[in-house]
C-alpha cells in the first residue's frame, strides 16, 4: 500500500508493521468484519419477520396454523442451536436443488438420495456449475442468513408471543367493544402496544445474535475467524514476504476485543432506547423516572 | 453386522474402546444411534464437570461482585464482562492458542515438574474454558439473586441477632440459591448445549474421539443426508434437557420446601441460546 513497502525484508519496527497490516490478505480480514456487520443488519430484520410470523400464527384461532407456530417455537428450543446451523445449511441447499430437480430435469427415474450420494442433474444445481464466483459467495451468504433467520426467528417469536400476551387484556376488550374486527384489534391495538414489553427480550436476543456471528465460520463463510486462523498461523516458508511465528493468539485477541466492544456498545445503545421508550409508561421504570423529576 | 454387534463395537468408541475404525458403509440407524450416543458421553462429561466446579467459582465471584471493596468488586465485574461479552466460540480458540504457548517440555516450579501437553487436549482445555464460562454466567445469575433478596428477610435476620457469617450461611446464601435457581437451571441446560461447540472450535479430536455432534457431522458428510443424524442428536439432547430439568427440579423443590405452595419459584425454560 505504501511506497516503502516494496521491499519488506529491509524494513523494521513500526514501518514493517504498517506494511504488514496493509497487505491484501489483511484487507480481506478487515473486510470480513464488514461481512459480520452486514450479516447482522440483514439478519436482524429478517429474524424479526420470522419471529412475527411465528408469534402471530401461534396466536391464531385456526388450529393447524397455531400448531405450526408452536412447533416452530418449541422445536428450536431444547436442541443445541449449532445442530440447526449445521443442519439447515445442508437441508436448505438440498431442498432447493431437489425442488428445482423436479421441474428442470428430464430424467426423474433415478432416486435423488442413493448410495450415500445426493444427485441431481447439472441443470438443477444451485448455483449452476458455471456461475460466477460472486454468485457462489452470495448464495452461501444467503444460505447463512436464512439459517440465522430461521433459528433466531424462533427465539424472536417466543419473545414476541410473550409480549403479545403481556398487553393488558382490557385494551383488547375495549377495542372489541368499539366494534373492531379481530384483525383490526391485532393491527391497531395489539401490535403498537407490544413493543415495550418485547424490548428487553429483543435486546437480549440482539446481543446473542452478535455473539453467534463467529458460527459463520462453520457455515463455510470466510469470516473473521477464518482469516484470523489463516493470517495468524506461522509463516516461515521462504517466499513469504512477511515471515512470522504463530500469531493466532494476537488475532484472536483482536477478535475478542471486537466482540467485547460490539456487545458493550449495544448494551449502552439499547439501554438508551429502553429509557426512551419507558418515559411516560405505566411501568416501574417509567414511574421511577417521573419521581426523579422528569429528566431521562 | 447385527445391531448388537454394532453396539458392542461402537458404544464406547468415543472413549477409544471397541472398533478402531469408524463405520465405512451401511450407515444404518443402529450405527448412527450407537455412535452418536457414544459421543454424548463427552457432552455429559463436559457439562457435568464444568457445572460442578463452576458452581463454586460462581458463588465466590457473585459475592465478590456484591462486595463493597473495589479490590474485590472490580476484578469480578471484569471477569464476568469478559466471559459474558464475548462469544464462547472465540473463547475456545483463544484458550487453545494460549495453552499451546505453554512450554512443551513442561514447567519447573520449586523443583516440581509439571507436564503441560495434556492442557491442549479437549478433555482438559475445553473443560477449563467451559468451567470459566459457566462460572461467569452463573455468577451474574447469583449476583442478581443476591440483590433481590427481600428486605424483610434481612431485617428478620437482624432481629434474630444473626450477623456476619451466620447470617450469610443461614439466610442470605439459601435465599440467593432459591431465587437464582430457575435461571440457573436454564444456564445448566444451555451449558450442555454449548458443549457441542468443543470439537468445532480450536480443539482437535484425537483418533476421531469426538462428541455427539462430531459423529453426527461425520455421518452427514458420509451419507450426504442431514435428515437422519442431526435429528438423532436433537433427540438425545431433548432427553438430556429433560434429565437436567428433572434433576434441578428436585433441588428446586428442596430449596423451596419451607414456602407455602403459591410462593414457590417455578422453573421455566427460557431461550438463551449461544454464548
Amino acid at each position: 500500500m505504501f511506497e516503502y513497502c516494496n521491499d519488506p525484508r529491509a524494513l523494521e519496527g513500526l514501518q514493517w508493521l504498517s506494511c504488514y497490516l496493509t497487505t491484501a490478505t489483511h484487507f480481506s480480514f478487515y473486510w470480513s468484519f464488514v461481512t459480520v456487520l452486514l450479516l447482522l443488519l440483514v439478519t436482524a430484520p429478517l429474524a424479526l419477520a420470522f419471529g412475527f410470523a411465528g408469534a402471530a400464527s401461534a396466536r391464531s384461532h385456526f388450529l393447524p396454523l397455531s400448531w405450526l407456530g408452536r412447533i416452530y417455537i418449541a422445536g428450536v428450543r431444547g436442541v443445541p442451536d449449532i445442530v440447526f446451523f449445521l443442519f439447515f445449511v445442508i437441508a436448505l441447499d438440498q431442498g432447493l436443488e431437489w425442488f428445482k430437480h423436479l421441474f428442470v430435469c428430464e430424467d426423474l427415474s433415478q432416486p435423488v438420495w442413493s448410495n450415500g450420494e445426493f444427485r441431481v442433474c447439472p441443470a438443477a444445481k444451485v448455483p449452476l456449475g458455471n456461475a460466477s464466483p460472486f454468485m457462489v459467495t452470495a448464495y452461501s451468504f444467503a444460505l447463512a442468513v436464512t439459517t440465522f433467520a430461521i433459528v433466531f426467528g424462533a427465539f424472536a417469536a417466543n419473545v414476541l408471543y410473550g409480549a403479545m400476551n403481556a398487553v393488558p387484556r382490557a385494551q383488547l376488550e375495549t377495542a372489541e367493544a368499539y366494534g373492531m374486527s379481530q384483525s383490526q384489534v391485532f393491527r391497531r391495538v395489539l401490535v403498537p402496544q407490544m413493543w415495550i414489553y418485547a424490548l428487553p427480550g429483543l435486546s437480549n436476543l440482539w446481543i446473542i445474535l452478535i455473539k453467534s456471528t463467529p458460527l459463520l465460520f462453520l457455515l463455510g463463510i470466510k469470516d473473521a475467524v477464518y482469516w484470523a486462523r489463516e493470517l495468524g498461523s506461522a509463516k516461515t516458508s521462504g517466499n513469504n514476504p512477511y515471515p512470522h511465528g504463530d500469531w493466532r493468539l494476537f488475532y484472536f485477541l483482536a477478535l475478542l476485543v471486537f466482540y467485547l466492544m460490539a456487545t458493550r456498545l449495544s448494551e449502552i445503545g439499547l439501554g438508551k432506547i429502553t429509557r426512551r421508550l419507558s418515559r411516560g409508561q405505566a411501568t416501574r421504570s417509567g414511574e421511577e423516572m417521573r419521581k426523579a423529576g422528569g429528566q431521562a | 453386522m447385527s445391531c448388537w454387534e454394532t453396539i458392542q463395537a461402537y458404544a464406547f468408541r468415543s472413549l477409544g474402546y471397541g472398533e478402531r475404525l469408524l463405520p465405512k458403509e451401511g450407515f444404518d440407524l443402529c450405527q448412527q444411534f450407537t455412535l452418536i450416543g457414544s459421543g454424548l458421553i463427552w457432552n455429559i462429561y463436559f457439562g457435568t464437570l464444568a457445572l460442578f466446579f463452576g458452581f463454586f467459582l460462581a458463588n465466590a465471584v457473585a459475592l465478590a461482585k456484591a462486595s463493597r471493596h473495589a479490590v474485590l468488586r472490580k476484578p469480578a465485574e471484569w471477569y464476568i464482562f469478559l466471559f459474558r461479552g464475548s462469544p464462547l466460540f472465540i473463547q475456545f480458540f483463544l484458550a487453545y492458542e494460549l495453552l499451546v504457548l505453554l512450554p512443551k517440555a513442561g514447567i519447573e516450579i520449586f523443583g516440581l515438574h509439571i507436564e503441560t501437553s495434556w492442557t491442549t487436549r479437549a478433555w482438559a482445555g475445553a473443560l477449563l474454558t467451559l468451567f470459566l464460562n459457566t462460572a461467569a454466567y452463573s455468577a451474574e445469575i447469583f449476583y442478581g439473586a443476591l440483590k433481590t433478596i427481600p428486605r424483610g428477610d434481612l431485617e428478620a435476620a437482624d432481629a434474630y441477632g444473626l450477623s456476619g457469617w451466620a447470617k450469610f450461611r443461614r439466610i442470605e446464601w439459601p435465599t440467593m440459591l432459591r431465587l437464582g435457581w430457575p435461571a440457573y437451571t436454564n444456564e445448566a441446560i444451555f451449558l450442555f448445549h454449548a458443549t457441542t461447540l468443543v470439537y468445532f472450535s480450536g480443539f482437535p479430536a484425537f483418533a476421531q474421539k469426538g462428541d455427539a455432534l462430531y459423529y453426527a457431522n461425520y455421518f452427514a458428510d458420509k451419507t450426504f443426508n442431514p435428515f437422519v443424524p442431526y435429528p438423532i442428536v436433537a433427540f438425545y439432547f431433548v432427553l438430556l434437557t429433560l434429565a437436567v430439568t428433572g434433576l434441578y427440579g428436585v433441588v428446586n423443590r428442596y430449596l423451596n420446601r419451607h414456602l407455602p405452595s403459591n410462593q414457590r419459584q417455578r422453573i421455566r425454560l427460557r431461550p438463551n441460546l449461544i454464548r
